[in-house]
């Protein structure tokens, strides 16, 4: 409502309220800001984010003090910080989702943005912004480890990762958070959904790895149907043409869909 | 100013809300009365979008909460002050607001200012909080964007007395200035010293609603004489129905009739008034009884 209805006994000089007010759109840039800033501003979302560097550090110090002389390349360094990531970044996408309920902070997000569409697409996109800046962090935190690490063995650096290689590796991880951000839209509590994805990441691929040691049939269909099994291919390198179809197909399955279930549950939940 | 309009919402077998349809003006506090359950917290919940109707709709000035480009320039909302991140510190939730419908800075301090959250207070996190500072902290998110329509569910729940007190004028002030006021309220005495008109709900249906002055009105006079029998006899000889009510008589007529009967009849009175007050309570009370959870016992 634009209009106000004024009482001749007011006194202007006594408003609160404005006068009547054009009201642009929220844009989306202002969204993604808010929902970047939402993932940063609680203690345990600032640990979370700094124990990025600080595992990735850690990893690297690792590397330094116990790899042997012929190992200390960057391949090494980044395979070593390649672990925590992938069990770091997903959590960060799980709670930029999972918070608004389990913390109830979507009553106001929701209000302020009573599109729910709006509020998803931010957190992905400030999701991506994340997961894409720690690895660069983690990847340049990798580096000088190289460096130091080769200065205080005495050996040549060796700069054994291609920017294709690279890039893979960012992949593999972005698809890890989106992993996470799936199983966040779908469980919508923070605890049920980090279980959700230790089942996903490690409980899967086991059995999936048993069945097809034992049983002939599923050997030759588990890279179908294995989305780790298709995801780790992109830490060893170069794709293959077929490498690449067996990831879109498990993306697929595994990511894409139950995502696009998620969503529409997110769209037409009830907020409590 | 709010419309709802035949507003239904059922959970499977069950209606929460039923078929209910109300308006709240500009100008005017509007008090949403009932018992716990009966349905306020999920109409204000499909006013601001947070619940699908089965049925009916709500706007707000004509539009839906949906259609609104930036719905906290235009609506202050607060559901449940308790349902905020516990970790984060109660000027980044208001900054949060703030930065959200491209606000000045600025008046993040001025909000927390107005609702008397100090700096200290206003950088501990909100797990910290008392359900008052929460309440303050809910009011100031809801005012921030200087809105012209306020909806707020139980916002004096876990207020002190000055609490209640600085409330109240503050919704009293914005009121008087044009804006449009809807709060809900399980509490009687809340809701009747601030809101100019009443929609009173019990198990999903509206069960009374109008200004507050219509609604004491029926709710009749309280008479009182010393002679007891000779009032009782003048009011039966004039056809007026009453009841006996503590040292006196409770009846539907109105006051001025009631008192012609008495002069007519040669009674001094001692108490002559509408029933206010109580007379609002036993009214909600009747109201509710067939849907309150105890029953006309109460």
């Amino acid at each position: 409502m634009t209009t106000l209805t004024t009482h001749p006994d007011v006194d202007e000089t006594q408003r609160v309220l404005p006068r009547p007010k054009r009201i642009d759109g929220i844009p989306m840039g202002r969204i993604v800001g808010v929902e970047l800033r939402k993932m940063f501003d609680t203690r345990s979302g600032f640990w979370l984010m700094a124990s990025i560097a600080i595992a990735a550090t850690l990893a690297t110090g690792a590397v330094i003090l116990f790899a042997s002389d012929s190992s200390i390349t960057y391949d090494s360094f980044g395979a070593a910080i390649g672990v925590p990531m992938t069990v770091l970044l997903p959590v960060v996408a799980i709670l930029s989702v999972t918070s608004e309920w389990s913390q109830r902070s979507g009553l106001t997000t929701f209000t302020l943005v009573p599109h729910r569409g709006r509020i998803v697409t931010a957190k992905l996109a400030a999701t991506l912004v994340v997961g894409v800046t720690s690895m660069l962090v983690a990847l340049g935190i990798g580096a000088v480890g190289n460096v130091l690490g080769s200065t205080i063995k005495g050996v040549d650096t060796v700069w054994d990762i291609s920017l294709n290689q690279v890039l893979s590796i960012i992949l593999a991880n972005v698809l890890g958070m989106l992993v996470g951000f799936m199983l966040g839209v779908l469980i919508r509590n923070s605890a049920g959904a980090v279980v959700g994805y230790f089942v996903f990441a490690f409980v899967l691929p086991t059995l999936s790895a048993l069945l097809a040691g034992s049983q002939a049939w599923f050997r030759d269909l588990q890279p179908w149907v294995d989305f780790n099994f298709a995801q780790t291919r992109l830490y060893d390198g170069a794709l293959t043409a077929a490498e690449w179809a067996h990831l879109g197909v498990t993306s697929a399955i595994w990511v894409l869909v139950p995502l696009l279930v998620g969503v529409r549950l997110v769209l037409r939940s009830e907020v409590k | 100013m709010i419309k709802v309009e035949s507003l239904t919402r059922k959970y499977g077998g069950f209606t929460a809300v039923d078929d209910i349809t109300f308006t709240a003006h500009p100008g005017r506090v509007t008090g949403f009365l009932g018992p716990n359950g009966a349905g306020k917290s999920t109409t204000m919940r499909v006013m601001v979008g947070l619940t699908p109707p089965t049925a009916g709709s709500a706007t707000i000035g004509g539009r839906r909460f949906a259609d609104l480009p930036n719905t906290g320039l235009e609506v202050g909302v607060l559901l449940d002050a308790s349902a905020q991140h516990a970790g984060r510190t109660g000027r980044e939730i208001l900054t949060l607001a703030q930065r959200m419908m491209g606000l000045p800075r600025s008046r993040v301090d001025e909000m927390l200012e107005r609702v008397s959250l100090t700096p200290a207070e206003a950088g501990r996190r909100v797990r910290n909080y008392s359900l008052g500072m929460r309440q303050r902290l809910g009011i100031a998110t809801a005012l921030i964007g200087e809105p012209e329509v306020l909806i707020l569910d139980e916002p004096a729940n876990g207020l002190d007395p000055a609490g209640i007190r600085w409330m109240r004028d503050l919704l009293r002030d914005y009121a008087d200035q044009g804006g449009t006021v809807l709060l809900s309220s399980h509490l009687l005495h809340e809701i009747e010293v601030i809101a100019d008109d009443l929609v009173v709900i019990g198990n999903g249906r509206i069960v009374a609603q109008g200004s507050k002055a219509e609604l004491l009105q029926t709710a009749g006079t309280y008479v009182r004489a010393t002679g007891q029998a000779d009032l009782a006899g003048a009011l039966t000889g004039s056809g007026i129905e009453f009841t006996r009510s503590g040292d006196g008589f409770r009846t539907d007529a109105d006051p001025e009739h009631v008192g012609k009967v008495a002069q007519a009849a040669g009674v001094p009175l001692v108490e002559l008034r509408t029933a206010d007050g109580a007379g609002l309570e036993d009214m909600f009370l009747e109201l509710t009884a067939d849907t309150s959870r105890e029953g006309a016992a109460a």
